[in-house]
C-alpha cells in the first residue's frame, strides 16, 4: 500500500501567552511541534505499514525551511520519506491556496492508496485543508475519522465522529481521511529511528518543482484576506454576582452567553 | 492585499519585528524583511513609526463579477427530519445580515421527503427555500451534498453562504469552497456587514483563542463562513409564515457518490477526557454539606455538565473523601486543565487545586463561604448554596 500523510509544524498554542499590557502574543520560547492531530494521522499510516508489509509512508508538509525539524521527527517515528513544500511564493496562503500547493505536491509524489491528514491544526483550527486537498485531487474524503474498521479491495470502512455518536462509512480508495485523536495513540521515536532521521535528506520542492505558477500559490491565490487581527478583549477583574439566587443564575448564563463560551 | 516594506523609509527600529503576531518579520542588513509566515494582517503597517510599511492591492486569481451575486443563503442541517439548532441560529443571523445588505434570506435544504421542515424554515424567517429532494440525500454524504449544492450556487449565485461549524458543516463547507473557487472562514463568532460596500466581515478566534482575526473575501463569491454553534440568536418562530419554494434539480449519476453511510450509532455520555473538555464542572467538599449526600451533588453537576456538553471533575478533598475516583481529580496531584469554562462548585480553592485550573478561560465559582480563596481567581462568583444555585442555572439555560 502506498500511503501519504499531510503534516504541519505549528507553534504549541498551549504555550502561547498574551502580553497583558500590549495585548500581543508572546512568542518567545514557544516551541514548534508536529500538529497533534497530524501525529494521529501519521500513526494511522505507520500502523497500516506494520500490518501490510511492503507499504510505504511519505510525509508531505508546506511551511518554512524550519519545518524540516518536524519532518525529521516523522522519519524518526518510521516514515520512509519526507517532502517539504517551501518557497516564498507559497507565503501568505489561506486554506484554499494551501490545498492547491499540497495537492500539487501529492500529484508529483504519484500514485497512492490512502492519504491521511489531521482533522485540524491547532494554530488555525480551520479543518479545511484536508477535505480541500481531496477536492483538488478529485478523490473522496471522510473527515473526523475515529476508527478504521476494515481495509478492503478498492474501499475502506471507517467510523466518522459526529456530535451525537458516529457513522460507519464505506469509502472508495484512493481517498483522503482526516483523523481525530480518538483514532489511536501515537508511538514513540526509536533510538535507531532518531539516528537515521538525523542523517536523512529532506526533499524540498518549490512551486516550479510541483508545476505551479507563482500566481496559483500563496497570497495571490488566496480568496480570503485578513482585515485586522487583535487580542480578544481582556477579561477584566472577577465579579461577584448579586441579587436573588435566580437573578444570579440568570445573570451568569447571560454573561457566559455574551462571551460565546457556552 | 499584501504588505510591503518601503526600503528607503525603513530605519531598522525593529518595532514591526516585535509586534508582528505571526513572527514573520526579520531584519536583513538592518532593514525589515517580510517572510513566508506573513498573513498580511496589517499590524506592522499600523505600528511602523516611519510609514515604511504599506498595504498594496494585488490581483488575485478566480475573481468574479461580484455584482451578479445576490442574497444570503443558509445551509440547513437536518437528521431524520429534525433541524439542527445551529441552522435556526443561522436563519436568525442570516436574516439580520440580509436586512443590512437589503436582500433576501434563502435556505438550502437537502433530504428525502423533508417537506415538513420546509414549512418550519419559512416560519423561522427564510424568504425562500431551495429544496433538493432525492433518496440519495436522505443521509449526509460529502459527495452528494457537495454536487447538488454546488450546482445550485452556480445557477442562483448567492453572495453570502453560511453553514454551522458542525461535523457536517465543517466537512461540506471546505468542499463547496473549492468547487466555487472561493474563500471560507471557519468557526466565525461574529459576522458584520460593512455599511459602505455591503461586504461581509467575518471574525473568528485563532491561535487557540489567543488572537481574533477579522477576515474579508473581497473578490470571490459567495462569501462563505462556518459559524460556531450557540453563538448566534435563534429567531422567533412565526406560525403560518410562508415563502417561495424552489425545487432544485438533482442530477446524481452512478459514480458521483463514492462513499456510503452503512450505519449511524448514537452515543451519549462522556467521551471527552478532562484535558480536552471545553467545559468542566468540578465539585469539592461542599457537595457533602447541608444534609445532602455527595452522590446527589455529583448527579447535579453531571446534569449541568451534560447540558453544556462538558465533563465532571473533582477537587482533592472530594477524591480523598472517597466520593469519586482519582482520575477525575484536578490540581497539582491530579490533572491540569485549561477548559473554556471551569465551574468550581463547593470548592474552597486550595493552592494545589488552583495550580491545576487557573489558566481556564472563564472560572465560575459557586460557594457558600464568601471568603473562600476560589473567588480570588473567579471571573464570576456566586455566593450561595450550590443545591439551590445549580438548579437555577439549569433553569436559566432552558
Amino acid at each position: 500500500m502506498k500511503i501519504i500523510v499531510c503534516a504541519k509544524q505549528v507553534p504549541d498554542t498551549n504555550e502561547v501567552k498574551i502580553d497583558p499590557v500590549k495585548g500581543t502574543l508572546i512568542r518567545d520560547g514557544v516551541p514548534s511541534i508536529l500538529n497533534p492531530d497530524d501525529a494521529n494521522a501519521l500513526e494511522a499510516a505507520l500502523d497500516l505499514k506494520d500490518r501490510y508489509p511492503g507499504s510505504t509512508v511519505s510525509v508531505i508538509s508546506m511551511g518554512p525551511p524550519q519545518a524540516n525539524y518536524m519532518l525529521r521527527e516523522t522519519l524518526a517515528l518510521g516514515a520512509d520519506e519526507a517532502i517539504l513544500l517551501s518557497a516564498r511564493a507559497f507565503g501568505g496562503a489561506d486554506t484554499c491556496a494551501t490545498s492547491t500547493t499540497i495537492a500539487a505536491g501529492i500529484r508529483k509524489l504519484g500514485g497512492y492508496d490512502i492519504i491521511f491528514a489531521g482533522r485540524q491544526a491547532i494554530d488555525g483550527d480551520t479543518a479545511q485543508v484536508g477535505p480541500q486537498t481531496a477536492q483538488r485531487l478529485g478523490i473522496p474524503s471522510v473527515t473526523y475519522v475515529q476508527k478504521i474498521r476494515e481495509i478492503k479491495e478498492g474501499s475502506v470502512i471507517v467510523e466518522r465522529q459526529l456530535e451525537t455518536g458516529y457513522e460507519i462509512v464505506e469509502v472508495q480508495t484512493p481517498c483522503l481521511l482526516t483523523c481525530v485523536k480518538e483514532l489511536n495513540t501515537p508511538r514513540y521515536m526509536s533510538v535507531v529511528g532518531i539516528e537515521n532521521a538525523y542523517k536523512a535528506e529532506i526533499t524540498t520542492w518549490n512551486e516550479v518543482d510541483v508545476n505551479l505558477k507563482p500566481e496559483d500559490c500563496g497570497l495571490k491565490a488566496s480568496p480570503t484576506q485578513i482585515l485586522r487581527s487583535f487580542a480578544p478583549p481582556p477579561k477584566g477583574k472577577g465579579e461577584i454576582l448579586s441579587g436573588s439566587v435566580r437573578e444570579m443564575a440568570q445573570s451568569l448564563v447571560a454573561k457566559l452567553n455574551e462571551q460565546h463560551v457556552i | 492585499m499584501a504588505v510591503k516594506i518601503i526600503k528607503d523609509k525603513c530605519k531598522g527600529c525593529t518595532k514591526c519585528v516585535q509586534e508582528c503576531p505571526f513572527d514573520a518579520i526579520t531584519m536583513i542588513d538592518k532593514i525589515a524583511n517580510i517572510g513566508a509566515k506573513c498573513t498580511n494582517c496589517g499590524t506592522c503597517v499600523d505600528v511602523c513609526p516611519f510609514g515604511a510599511i504599506e498595504s498594496v492591492v494585488e490581483e488575485k486569481k478566480g475573481e468574479v463579477d461580484i455584482s451578479l451575486y445576490h442574497d444570503v443563503w443558509v445551509f440547513i442541517e437536518q437528521r431524520h427530519g429534525v433541524l439542527a439548532n445551529v441552522s435556526l441560529e443561522l436563519l436568525g443571523e442570516g436574516k439580520r445580515l440580509a436586512n443590512e445588505i437589503g436582500c433576501k434570506l434563502a435556505a438550502v435544504l437537502c433530504g428525502e421527503n423533508a417537506d415538513a421542515i420546509v414549512e418550519e424554515i419559512f416560519e423561522y424567517g427564510a424568504d425562500q427555500v431551495y429544496y433538493a429532494n432525492a433518496p440519495e440525500l436522505e443521509n449526509y454524504t460529502t459527495d452528494a451534498y457537495t454536487k447538488v449544492i454546488y450546482e445550485a450556487i452556480l445557477k442562483y449565485k448567492p453572495e453570502v453562504f453560511l453553514l454551522g461549524a458542525t461535523h457536517v458543516g465543517r466537512d461540506l463547507g471546505p468542499c463547496l469552497a473549492v468547487q466555487c473557487g472561493t474563500g471560507l472562514t471557519a468557526d466565525c463568532t461574529k459576522l458584520e456587514i460593512d455599511p459602505e460596500d455591503k461586504k461581509l466581515q467575518q471574525t473568528r478566534p485563532a491561535f487557540g483563542g489567543n488572537l481574533m482575526a477579522t477576515i474579508l473575501i473581497p473578490k470571490h463569491r459567495p462569501q462563505m463562513s462556518t459559524v460556531r454553534p450557540g453563538v448566534m440568536d435563534k429567531p422567533t418562530r412565526v406560525i403560518g409564515k410562508r415563502g417561495e419554494l424552489i425545487n432544485l434539480d438533482v442530477n446524481l449519476k452512478a459514480g458521483d457518490i463514492r462513499m456510503k453511510v452503512l450505519d449511524f450509532v448514537r452515543e451519549l455520555g462522556e467521551k471527552v477526557s478532562l484535558t480536552d473538555a471545553k467545559i468542566i464542572v468540578s465539585g469539592g467538599r461542599g457537595l457533602g454539606t447541608g444534609g445532602h449526600t455527595p452522590e446527589e451533588g455529583f448527579a447535579l453537576l453531571k446534569q449541568l455538565a451534560d447540558r453544556l456538553e462538558g465533563v465532571v471533575a473533582a477537587s482533592r478533598a472530594a477524591v480523598d473523601a472517597g466520593w469519586i475516583d482519582h482520575t477525575y481529580q484536578i490540581g497539582q496531584t491530579g490533572t491540569t486543565v485549561k477548559p473554556t469554562v471551569y465551574f468550581a462548585v463547593g470548592i474552597s480553592g486550595a493552592i494545589q487545586h488552583l495550580s491545576g485550573m487557573q489558566n481556564s478561560g472563564y472560572i465560575v465559582a459557586i460557594n457558600k463561604n464568601e471568603n473562600a480563596p476560589i473567588f480570588e481567581v473567579a471571573d464570576y462568583g456566586i455566593v450561595g448554596d450550590l443545591y439551590k444555585v445549580i438548579p437555577e442555572i439549569l433553569e436559566a439555560l432552558g
